[in-house]
């Protein structure tokens, strides 16, 4: 017998955050907390995150417990980010929730990274059934729930569009000594910008790329002609402009009445300015997700338990492997009603 | 007159000049700086006639490109008489069908030939004349590949739009236009089919709806 009324407890550590979260069934959100690890140049190395990640992971645990004031054997569940994601980060938290339900006698439950970010960003924010733009250093992804999946309906065709700004952020040594993400350092430098350079644009169909114009904003950069200020401008005009264009199209498409904005290039003004005002043009809501759900978060791991839970949908510790490539449209979606009522 | 609204242009049916013709105008983004919607419709505008007309010397009939308006990125061309492949196809004949089918199949392997990808293969956007051609329309998402993965994923969304509209008849369909684009692509045919294969397999492109 599954049980009516519970508590999951939730491990995110798909790439350089350490997240737990403690989500009760009726979605509400006891804790979450979140250790990052912060490299000291350079992006994320997995072998050193994954270091960092078993490190912390017993403080972030325990920290976890503590808020929510959750004694261990009241959990019902344990949940852990399956995939996709860097294997030796992955493996580390994996390893942690086996060793937790075990311990516990309690269901273990293989999670999706992207559908707990959708399911996360639709609790939070109140969407039903938006069509959703993911966005971050890892995924670049527009997706809307369709026949029992969430579909993707546009995707990069090479690099995440997060890890393109880090990249160039990088480059124009922006942000050095500063304890602020990238993302953000460019977003400050763009909003001083005035003259747009063009820039390869480059949507195929739904798809996106971004190393075309990661090179060529380089090559602006080394050029030494222009303002930084002006070619952050540019770099962030072109690349939102081709992301709201994609996920228009999946609205157009799809005729949802909903936007939904989440991860952690989702944080950015300009990027939410330009998909309210494409919203608006199809008499859409748009909707966005605060930083604390819209990053990496145990929470979203945790909710995605509780919901797979009421499902039965729990796995064995020996078939708990990990998935560095888990598609979000591999995962079957129970839980969503086929049609809403308009 | 407003007869299609897209995601990215509208279609209007107007008289020019005593012709029948279609307007393709891109739509004005408010979401995007006006410099670089500039930029993106004048650049689409003049990409897609370029492709057609290109799609014609490979042989495969295409809109006659009247005139570009590059100022208000419209595009005039050619209102094809006939009747849309989507509202006959299962009207015909088994035999009509099959041979009708094929014809695509020769078709786009032209276009695939000369590095054209179609991008939105649909039976809306084919249209069988009174005369019997069969004429290629909407170029708006196409683009310039030689690769099989391109081609790939082209003749699968061809797939999955037979599957959705014709189902009954869909296999049968896709198999006489793979027998077309073999007459014109021949030893790449089977790349192309693994790789619709491996594309199918990728769990992405599902054949829902």
């Amino acid at each position: 017998m599954r049980k009516q009324e519970g508590y999951c407890l939730g491990i995110e550590s798909t790439a350089d955050d350490f997240g737990v979260g403690i989500v009760s069934f009726k979605g509400e959100i006891l804790a979450n907390v979140n250790d990052t690890y912060r490299p000291e140049k350079g992006g994320i190395h997995p072998r050193e995150a994954a270091r960092h990640h078993a490190r912390v992971a017993e403080r972030v645990i325990m920290e976890a417990l503590r808020r929510s004031g959750l004694k261990p054997k009241e959990l019902s569940a344990i949940a852990f980010s399956q995939g996709p994601g860097l294997g030796p980060c992955l493996r580390t938290g994996a390893t942690a929730a086996r060793a937790l339900a075990s311990y516990l006698g309690i269901p273990l439950i293989g999670v999706n990274h992207c559908v707990a970010h959708i399911e996360i960003g639709k609790l939070i924010s109140g969407a039903r059934d938006p069509v959703t733009l993911y966005v971050s250093g890892g995924n670049t992804i527009v997706a809307a729930f369709e026949a029992g999946r969430y579909r993707i309906f546009g995707e990069t065709l090479d690099i995440a569009v997060g890890n393109c700004i880090d990249v160039f952020a990088r480059e124009a040594g922006l942000g050095l000594g500063e304890r602020q993400p990238l993302g953000r350092v460019v977003e400050e430098k763009a909003a001083k910008g005035e003259n747009f350079i063009p820039l390869p644009y480059t949507v195929k169909g739904m798809d996106l790329s971004f190393s075309g114009i990661l090179t060529a904003t380089i090559s602006l950069l080394k050029s030494g002609k222009y303002q930084i200020e002006d070619i952050c401008f540019s770099f962030q005009e072109t690349i939102f402009s081709m992301l709201t264009e994609v996920t228009e199209r999946a609205l157009a498409h799809t005729e949802k009445k909903e936007v939904l904005l989440t991860g952690g290039v989702g944080s950015n003004n300009r990027l939410k300015e330009m998909l309210k005002i494409m919203a608006e043009e199809h008499d859409a809501t748009f909707y966005s997700v605060p930083k604390e759900y819209a990053l990496d978060n145990g929470a979203m791991i945790a909710w995605v338990g509780v919901l797979s839970y009421k499902y039965g949908l729990t796995i064995p510790i020996n078939e708990s492997f990990v998935k560095l490539k888990w598609r979000l449209d591999e995962v079957e979606i129970p839980w969503v009603e086929e049609n809403y009522a308009d | 007159m407003l007869i299609r609204k897209g995601a990215e242009a509208s279609l209007y049916l107007e008289t020019w000049h005593g012709r029948k013709v279609i307007l393709k105008k891109r739509l004005e983004k408010k979401y995007r700086i006006p410099k670089l919607d500039l930029t993106v419709r004048i650049q689409r505008t003049k990409h897609e006639p370029l492709i057609i007309h290109k799609a014609k010397k490979a042989g495969v009939p295409t809109p006659i490109i009247y005139m570009i308006d590059i100022a208000s990125s419209t595009i005039v061309m050619e209102f094809v008489e006939g009747n849309r492949l989507k509202e006959i196809l299962d009207k015909l004949s088994h035999e009509e069908r099959r041979n009708l089918c094929k014809r695509i199949g020769v078709l786009v392997g032209k276009l695939h030939r000369s590095g054209i990808i179609h991008g939105d293969l649909t039976t809306s956007n084919m249209i069988l004349t009174p005369e019997g051609k069969i004429v290629f329309i909407d170029f708006g998402l196409s683009e310039q590949s030689f690769e099989t993965e391109s081609r790939g994923v082209d003749l699968h969304l061809m797939k999955r739009a037979l599957l959705s509209t014709h189902f009954t008849n869909a296999e049968e369909c896709f198999n006489s236009i793979i027998e077309g684009y073999r007459e014109v692509m021949g030893g790449e045919t089977e790349e192309v089919l693994n790789k619709i294969e491996e594309i199918e397999k990728r769990g992405r492109y599902v054949s829902e709806r």
